[in-house]
């Protein structure tokens, strides 16, 4: 199961990418996406078994995107507002906050999810518990630590 | 329209001008890479202007994939090749710190 | 349609200039890469999805769908790389023992 949706997500890239569909290039795309997946089918589902439940996670995670957008616009102005004031008015610092988030999966995101909101940088995850986090200024603090980011995280991949 | 794109171009690479500031004076080596990274950025944006420049769009935008590919793997090298070799970073703990190895 | 791409655009200018700007004024290497890690992320995004918008607007063939998906997808995987090179770059600080800037050493 896990071959089929790793050839299914190459192939549809490699259409999207080479752009030609006559059959000598498909025929190409079949081949060289069959030998990649045979190297490398363990990469993309790490936990050995492909679920169904990937796709709706992948879907809710769809859904979570423009909340994300919404969130990095409104701090990006933050962050511009900081770069173009005279006085420039920073007090970085770095925190540590305990997560109740343990999937890998869900812990990727939301590591990514804060290093992509302006302001807050992940420096380290300690033991899969503890995130290290350097931020810009108080605000940008206060509102990761609302936790509402995390919230969110969770209803994504089911950990309530 | 080919102008709006021509001008835009130029902003960006007037940008490039002053993020090579950092590259060549930056204090520490990693100054330099998150200069050469946020470089690589702008110049995956440049091409494709320069694709809609030329109206060959279609052959720029496979250009600008190979780019920013690069680019990724170019910052991702260079951060594990420094993060090993600490002695480079200036004002680092090197020499009165625990140890050699991380 | 082509207003909303110019829109698009010259916001995305903007942002990469506000990148720029904090990339040559911010005091310390941590706070450098709050500035251009994400300001360019979201630069780049928007550039991106204007020029889409932009081809899109001389007709719709499969040829410019394809062009634009393209795009997109260039601006999706610098969302996925670019946080990821700046978390390995402060975690290359990190471990080099770079201290970050704090608002009372500022008379050093």
């Amino acid at each position: 199961m896990k071959y089929i949706a790793t050839f299914l997500i190459l192939f549809v890239n490699w259409l999207i990418w080479s752009g030609m569909f006559d059959s000598f290039h498909m025929s190409l795309g079949v081949i060289s996406c069959a030998i990649v997946t045979f190297m490398s089918h363990d990469l993309f589902f790490a936990s050995g078994q492909f679920h169904f439940r990937y796709i709706t996670e992948f879907i809710r995670f769809v859904l979570y995107i423009p909340w994300l957008l919404y969130q990095i616009i409104l701090s990006n102005i933050h962050v511009a507002y900081l770069v173009l004031h005279p006085k420039m008015p920073i007090e970085p610092s770095i925190i540590t906050f305990k997560t109740t988030l343990k999937k890998d999966m869900s812990l990727v995101a939301f590591a990514n999810s804060i290093t992509l909101t302006p302001g807050t940088i992940t420096m380290d995850i300690q033991d899969g518990k503890y995130f290290v986090i350097h931020c810009i200024s108080r605000k940008v603090a206060d509102d990761l630590l609302s936790g509402e980011m995390e919230r969110k995280i969770a209803r994504i991949f089911g950990e309530e | 329209m080919e102008n709006f794109f021509l001008i835009t171009s130029l902003i960006l690479g007037f940008l490039v001008i002053f993020s090579l500031y950092r590259g060549v004076f930056g204090p520490t080596v990693l100054d330099r890479i998150v200069s050469v990274g946020v470089i690589g950025t702008k110049t995956t944006v440049i091409l494709a202007l320069l694709g809609f420049i030329y109206g060959r769009i279609d052959m720029f935008v496979d250009i600008c994939l190979a780019y920013a590919l690069l680019n990724f793997i170019t910052t991702l090298a260079a951060a594990k090749f420094f993060r090993v070799r600490k002695s480079i970073v200036p004002g680092s703990k090197f020499l009165n710190d625990k140890g050699t190895d991380l | 349609m082509i207003m909303l791409s110019v829109i698009l655009i010259i916001t995305g200018v903007f942002f990469f200039f506000t990148a720029t700007f904090g990339l040559l004024r911010f005091p310390d290497f941590y706070s450098r890469l709050q500035a251009t890690g994400k300001g360019d992320t979201l630069g780049s995004l928007l550039v991106l999805a204007g020029l889409a918008l932009y081809n899109l607007s001389n007709g719709i063939s499969l040829a410019s769908v394809l062009v634009s998906v393209k795009l997109l997808l260039i601006a999706v995987f610098i969302f996925i790389a670019n946080p990821t090179a700046t978390h390995a770059l402060t975690r290359a600080g990190q471990d080099a023992g770079v201290e970050p800037w704090t608002k009372e050493d500022k008379t050093r």
